[in-house]
């Protein structure tokens, strides 16, 4: 008797669960593709967002991710492959970096918003811009980048540095034509990670790229993402929701599109290299 | 030993300068410490420490006290934790111990899409769906509970996963024993299982905690914002996270410095946690 108790309660929580997460989703879909159009995906934003459309918000946001990911991940990858395959186990300074990107992993977003309008917008003077947003999500996605790459590039079988070595390879070429192809899972999954938080983030971006939803010029413009336009409509425009519902669900479709095109692209990218090596 | 044997010159030219680039990554922590540090020391250098810890947060009278917000952020943190950890678990039981192969795979499913739904539409979500319905029993709906459910549907997938994670480490050996003790579904998993996975559980909801904590626009959007300290489920209060993030756009001078303060707490808070979590869930792999 205690034991079917056991297993009804179980199921119970986990339809409890479930249909949260459906009604979640179902609402956003419900209440956002109404409003969901081409002209809203193509227009500017009038009447402070209410009517109108989301263009200069769209680009803003590809463009803060872009500046992102170009400051992200080439660092990224330069230090997993250096933790890898250029320091040996417990090594000092190999160990204090590891320490400094678990610590950074743990900081809030809000804080990371702190820390990028005092250096980035203030410090080096970039203002509220597009860059000043990118590179704070920069620092923000990088510890979970590394992690990842990391944990793939240490999983490639031994037998293959050994291999490339014995073939007299130096290891420049090593790394780039037999190890980080053999790690592009991870790498791709790090990628996917990344590009998810920073889609995603809106607090690291109120202080650092700013609310002006014009198109913006140039780099050093105030850009609004995505998810800082679905906050403004719903907490400070009245009869904003509708735009809003749509715009989450075109920041959900945009984050599973970029995540597939992630994995698209890497995915040729890598068997390329492989092939020509 | 291996990696010394054919490293040219170019070689060791790619080495200093990846190892550069792990000197720069480093260099972001000291520079978020040095930065928040400079700009909270206004406040700080003043010593008027026991000032931060008081009740009331006029910050342009002078006044910074935190722990209105601090109570209201823990209030809001325990009980999410409280309402996600129960769910979060059975949802990892679940998926081991009950669901056919198919339904745990779209469980899993379901985990993995939730944790990755931005928090500003779990705000959009919480502001126009669960705020008027709390509304209904007692007004005005932007509450602590609000917030605490909102928080606890976004912490439920980290829950579940590190808890899953850590169930299925548990040795086969030990489960078969137990079976073949003649115990019950039920007395395998509550005497076995979760004991035996207990240190990984620990470390996720610590892990989840750190999360809640951090946790700034669902939170901003849901819980009302009026500085009180909680006194109750349906009270609206603020948080600090909320706080930096409503404030940040005007303050200056000393108030600017009392946002930059309460972000340096909220770190350290944080961090002790994350600490904390890592420390379990390594004991945990470790035997």
């Amino acid at each position: 008797m205690a034991d079917r108790l056991f297993t009804g309660l179980i199921w119970l929580a986990v339809a409890v669960v479930t249909s949260l997460f459906l009604w979640l989703l179902g609402d956003i879909v419900v209440q956002g593709l109404p409003h969901l159009s081409w002209t809203f995906l193509t227009e500017e934003p009038v009447n402070a967002g209410r009517a109108g459309g989301i263009a200069p918000i769209l680009v803003s946001t590809v463009l803060i991710l872009t500046v992102a990911l170009a400051a992200a991940v080439p660092l990224g990858l330069a230090v997993a492959v250096w933790l890898t395959e250029f320091t040996r186990q417990g090594q000092q300074t190999a160990r204090a970096t590891q320490l400094s990107l678990d610590v950074l992993a743990g900081v809030p977003s809000i804080v990371y918003g702190l820390f990028g309008n005092a250096f980035f917008s203030i410090f080096l003077g970039l203002g509220f811009s597009i860059l000043a947003g990118g590179l704070t999500l920069a620092c923000m996605i990088l510890p979970v980048f590394i992690r990842t790459c990391e944990a793939g590039l240490s999983a490639v079988n031994d037998d293959w540095r050994k291999g490339a070595m014995a073939l007299g390879m130096s290891r420049r070429s090593a790394i780039w034509y037999i190890l980080l192809p053999a790690a592009s899972p991870a790498i791709v999954a790090g990628l996917m990670l990344g590009i998810g938080r920073a889609t995603a983030e809106t607090a690291a971006l109120i202080f650092t790229s700013g609310y002006v939803d014009r198109m913006p010029e140039s780099l050093l413009d105030s850009g609004r993402a995505l998810a800082v336009h679905i906050y403004d409509l719903s907490m400070n425009v009245t009869g904003g929701d509708p735009a809003a519902y749509a715009s989450a669900l075109t920041l959900i479709i945009v984050i599973v599109v970029l995540n597939t095109l992630a994995q698209i692209l890497a995915d040729r990218w890598f068997s390329r290299r492989i092939s020509l090596s | 030993m291996l990696r010394r044997i054919n490293s040219g010159s170019s070689d060791q030219k790619l080495g200093g300068l990846l190892a550069v680039a792990a000197g720069f990554s480093g260099l972001i922590l000291l520079l978020i410490v040095v930065f928040l540090g400079k700009e909270s020391w206004p406040l700080l250098a003043a010593g008027d420490w026991p000032a931060l810890l008081g009740d009331s947060w006029y910050p342009l009278e002078g006044q910074f006290g935190l722990m209105p917000m601090l109570w209201a952020s823990l209030a809001a943190t325990v009980g999410a934790i409280v309402l996600a950890t129960p769910l979060g678990l059975a949802g990892a039981i679940f998926e081991h111990f009950y669901a056919p192969t198919w339904l745990a795979k779209g469980f899993r499913l379901v985990m993995a899409l939730l944790a990755g739904i931005p928090s500003v539409v779990y705000g959009l979500w919480g502001l126009t769906i669960l705020v008027p319905l709390i509304t209904q029993i007692q007004p005005p709906g932007t509450s602590l509970l609000a917030a605490m459910i909102v928080l606890a549907l976004m912490i439920l997938p980290t829950v579940a996963l590190t808890s899953s994670a850590t169930l299925a480490a548990v040795p086969r050996d030990l489960l078969a024993g137990a079976a073949a003790l003649g115990m019950t579904r039920k007395g395998q998993i509550l005497g076995v299982a979760i004991p035996a996975a207990r240190a990984g559980i620990i470390g996720g909801v610590l892990l989840a905690t750190a999360r809640a904590l951090g946790e700034t626009m669902a939170i901003l959007m849901v819980a009302g914002n009026v500085v009180q300290n909680p006194s109750g489920l349906f009270k609206p209060v603020r948080v600090l996270t909320a706080n930096i993030a409503l404030e940040m756009g005007y303050a200056t001078g000393s108030h600017r410095a009392g946002l930059f303060a309460s972000g340096l707490l909220l770190t350290l808070l944080v961090l002790v946690l994350a600490w904390l979590a890592a420390r379990m869930i390594r004991r945990h792999s470790h035997g």
